[in-house]
């Protein structure tokens, strides 16, 4: 035990940090080996961003000592904490999209060699380098911007390469990657390895990073809970460790007998988005959606709420046909669609919780031009607390809340225009696994209540758990049709990349 | 497509000004040959001087993510209070010290904007619009209002002298004043530290993303300081040409142009939200607001029509790229 000490390249111990009367991390110990690959899991609020900020500099801990590069290090700042060869890639990288790729790899190392004069060529030659040590090319003349998201990632570990990184830390480092690319990724991460460099991850999904990791660490509420070889850990006892309860994902139940046909959509096509898309919602089905980023899965989603205009094909409920290509006219026909980018497309974030779900029903609280605010309010609450949205207060901005319960917020909106169709665009994109399963119950409780539920997205557990019938999309058609009693996890893994 | 372009060549704005002016040049040699002459283009380039200083400046701040409007008010104010200071104390003073005098006072005016901006990290538009109001009532309360024609000499002799000078075969004079030399002057060294220097790069790099440049280590702070001192010195200088090729002190005078020469400077493909901008774009963007200034007259477009034409130009100029932007990432995504 003292000799792997004494060997690591970070040493936590007894780490404490309490902000404000609120205590963030509990004695946590913690190392990292050189070319050790570390696994950090934990739900929103269990410690891990602390934890990563004070390996880093960021903050500081309140008790507890810190060993990087063999050194005890009393006071740590970011600088002091790169120059010791510790890196963060951050989810959105930290890039400068206005310049070149060989410049965002190089910039760092040029501050930190206190050059004062830029040198084009020198500056490539460092760029060159670091893209040759993970074995990738990219243009090195390139801006970043123009850039797709996967390559950016590369050239964040450049420059933390060029660095000098000894240790590579990365946030959700795999949310924003296709499987080629994430396979990618674990390629270049066992090179790193090779050559000594560790890593830890920061991540949700968790199946992943397992497989190229050597070390789990579990944290939950600021305590470490969890610690061992990866091998030792999956899926399952990870999410046992993370929420502290077994998370049964209990299959939907039946859809009931004399169900109804809600939607039929038929001949539905958009010239190079999707094709000949047809097929019947009935009352109380849940039905998925799935394929790969660019199969088309989530125009059709757009398409079938109106936000995009189908070329061809017609939509209709009981029977009825409603206008293509007008959310107003989906809307009127309680069609309701939850974006999967909450972020951008679904919540307004600085406003309040409460009014993110007041404004879906301004129409039903208006009289002759002015609003019955009280009433709307009372609703909008209400509705929250029957999405158990965890909330210290109502009137607190969006952005002020998790993931899970960004999303609940976004449901509630919904909900509370009581919809005969609901299509939810990955319901559990960056939302962690406690909260994950509880948003599957409320799909399931919906589908129950006679809401025809369209669930689209590529988490094939999720998928699993919620649907009754999976659709798989490739190239903008339907390929198959598939019963989600069935079928297994890999056929569908199988079907979605052949 | 041919190598030595770059790949972006037929998209860049800068292409587009070039042809705008091109096309504008054989327009007018067409309705006018007298158009296409050297005395045109000397006095184009006469006008040029101090837009193109003060459009340098602008685009300075533009790539670092922020907007100045309040350096013609520091011309003004370095020109005319370096003028009243040496008329005062110093009359025949050399030229090249009241040069320097008023480069101080306008870095100092500079480090003002800066200081708020820089240190206490106000928004640059809400500051610069502070600071062009005080900055210019300032002037006109304590330091004065009136016209000065008598200029210490120094000042008269520096916009007596010329480069080259000459009367074409037909008889039309024409000069270029030493002034030139400063836009060039002011031009390399702005090439110099935006290309060669690490501090040119993180003037881009915070123009990219502020929070990336913190997290690698640069010093946001003094460069952003930097910025705003170097538009205030550039500004002094392009000041006191100002008054010494116009021969005239006047504090009226300069104000009011700033929206001219930072659609100048976005005509030549900076970005408002910061990050991109080029010397090369810069100076085609002055050059081609400076011709429909001086020039529309000559392909038979009333006068009055300038401020029309200007903004159809900038309308045109950045939207057409931004529209193409726009679809490309809409064929993207």
């Amino acid at each position: 035990m003292s000799s792997e000490r004494d060997t690591a390249f970070v040493d936590l111990r007894a780490i404490t940090k309490r902000y404000a009367g609120v205590t963030a991390l509990d004695s946590v110990d913690f190392t990292v080996q050189p070319g050790e690959a570390v696994c950090l899991a934990g739900e929103n609020g269990s410690g891990k961003s602390t934890l990563i900020k004070i390996i880093s500099g960021v903050e500081p801990a309140t008790e507890g000592t810190i060993r990087i590069a063999g050194q005890e290090r009393r006071t740590l700042n970011p600088r002091i904490s790169a120059a010791a060869g510790v890196m963060v890639i951050f989810q959105d990288f930290s890039l400068f999209p206005n310049l070149s790729v060989a410049e965002n790899i190089a910039f760092a190392t040029q501050l930190s060699t206190h050059e004062r004069f830029y040198k084009a060529h020198a500056t490539k030659e460092i760029a060159r380098k670091a893209l040759e040590r993970i074995g990738v090319e990219i243009d090195l003349d390139t801006r970043v911007e123009s850039l797709p998201v996967a390559q950016k990632q590369l050239v964040a570990i450049c420059r933390a390469l060029a660095s000098q990184a000894q240790l590579i830390i990365m946030d959700e480092p795999t949310t924003a990657l296709t499987e080629k690319e994430v396979r990618r990724l674990q390629g270049i991460i066992r090179m790193l390895k090779e050559e000594g460099v560790a890593v830890i991850f920061v991540s949700h999904k968790l199946a992943e990073v397992l497989e190229v990791s050597e070390k789990v660490v579990v944290l939950r509420n600021g305590k470490k809970v969890a610690e061992g070889p990866a091998s030792e850990f999956d899926t399952k006892s990870l999410t046992y460790h993370m929420t502290g309860r077994d998370v049964p994902e209990v299959p939907p139940s039946d859809i009931m007998p004399g169900a109804e046909t809600l939607l039929q959509v038929r001949g539905l096509s958009k010239a190079g988005a999707f094709e000949d898309i047809d097929f019947d919602l009935k009352t109380g089905e849940v039905l998925g959606i799935t394929g790969l980023l660019g199969s088309g899965r989530t125009s059709v989603a757009k398409a079938l709420f109106g936000l995009v205009s189908p070329d061809a094909g017609s939509i209709s409920i009981d029977g009825k046909t409603i206008p293509t290509g007008d959310p107003q006219a989906a809307s009127e026909a309680r069609i309701g669609y939850v974006p999967e980018d909450r972020l951008t497309e679904g919540l307004f974030l600085n406003q309040s919780i409460v009014r993110n779900v007041a404004v879906g029903r301004l129409d039903a609280h208006a009289n002759g031009g002015w609003l019955n605010m009280s009433a709307l309010v009372d609703e909008a609450a209400e509705w929250l607390k029957r999405l158990k949205v965890k909330a210290p207060d109502i009137e607190a901005p969006v952005q002020s809340l998790s993931g899970g319960n960004q999303q609940r917020v976004a449901l509630a909106r919904w909900l509370s225009r009581a919809p005969r169709v609901l299509i939810l665009n990955g319901p559990s994109v960056g939302v962690d696994v406690g909260s994950k399963a509880d948003i599957h119950d409320i799909v399931r409780d919906l589908a129950s209540k006679g809401i025809g539920v369209i669930v689209i997205s590529d988490d094939l557990p999720e998928l699993l758990a919620t649907c009754h019938r999976i659709l798989v999309m490739r190239d903008g058609r339907i390929i198959d049709a598939l019963d989600g009693k069935t079928v297994s996890e890999d056929d569908l893994a199988h079907r979605l990349a052949s | 497509m041919t190598n030595w372009l770059p790949k972006d060549f037929w998209t860049r704005n800068e292409t587009l000004v070039a042809g705008v002016i091109i096309a504008f040049c054989v327009l007018a040699t067409l309705s006018d040959p007298r158009f296409f002459t050297i005395t045109t283009v000397s006095d184009l380039l006469r006008a040029s001087i101090v837009i193109g200083i003060l459009a340098v400046g602008a685009m300075l701040v533009l790539v670092s993510g922020g907007i100045d409007v309040s350096f013609t008010a520091i011309a003004v104010f370095a020109m005319y209070a370096s003028t009243v200071f040496f008329l005062a104390v110093w009359p025949d003073a050399p030229w090249p010290l009241i040069f320097v005098v008023s480069i101080l006072i306008g870095s100092l005016l500079g480090a003002i904007n800066g200081f708020f901006i820089a240190f206490l990290g106000l928004p640059t538009l809400i500051v610069t619009l502070g600071t062009l109001s005080i900055f210019r009532g300032f002037l006109l309360t304590f330091i004065g209002s009136q016209r000065i024609s008598a200029l210490p000499p120094s000042m008269r002799d520096f916009s007596r002298g010329v480069l080259a000078r000459g009367t074409t075969e037909a008889g039309n004079f024409y000069s270029i004043p030493w002034a030139a030399l400063a836009l060039v002057f002011v031009i390399v060294l702005t090439w110099f530290i935006l290309k060669k220097t690490m501090l040119g790069r993180s003037i881009y790099a915070i123009g990219g993303s502020v929070e990336s440049a913190r997290r690698i280590g640069i010093n946001v702070t003094w460069t952003q300081f930097f910025v705003y001192v170097y538009v205030g010195a550039l500004a002094g200088l392009a000041g006191i040409i100002h008054g010494s090729v116009g021969r005239m002190a006047d504090p009226f005078s300069l104000v009011g142009l700033e929206l001219s020469v930072i659609a100048a400077v976005v005509l030549g493909g900076a970005r408002l939200i910061g990050g991109y901008g080029t010397l090369t774009g810069t100076l085609l963007g002055v050059a081609l607001i400076v011709i429909v200034q001086n020039s529309l007259i000559v392909v038979g477009i009333p006068t009055t029509w300038q401020s029309v034409t200007i903004g159809i130009l900038i309308l045109l100029g950045t939207g057409v790229p931004a529209y193409r932007a726009k679809r490309a990432a809409a064929r993207a995504g």
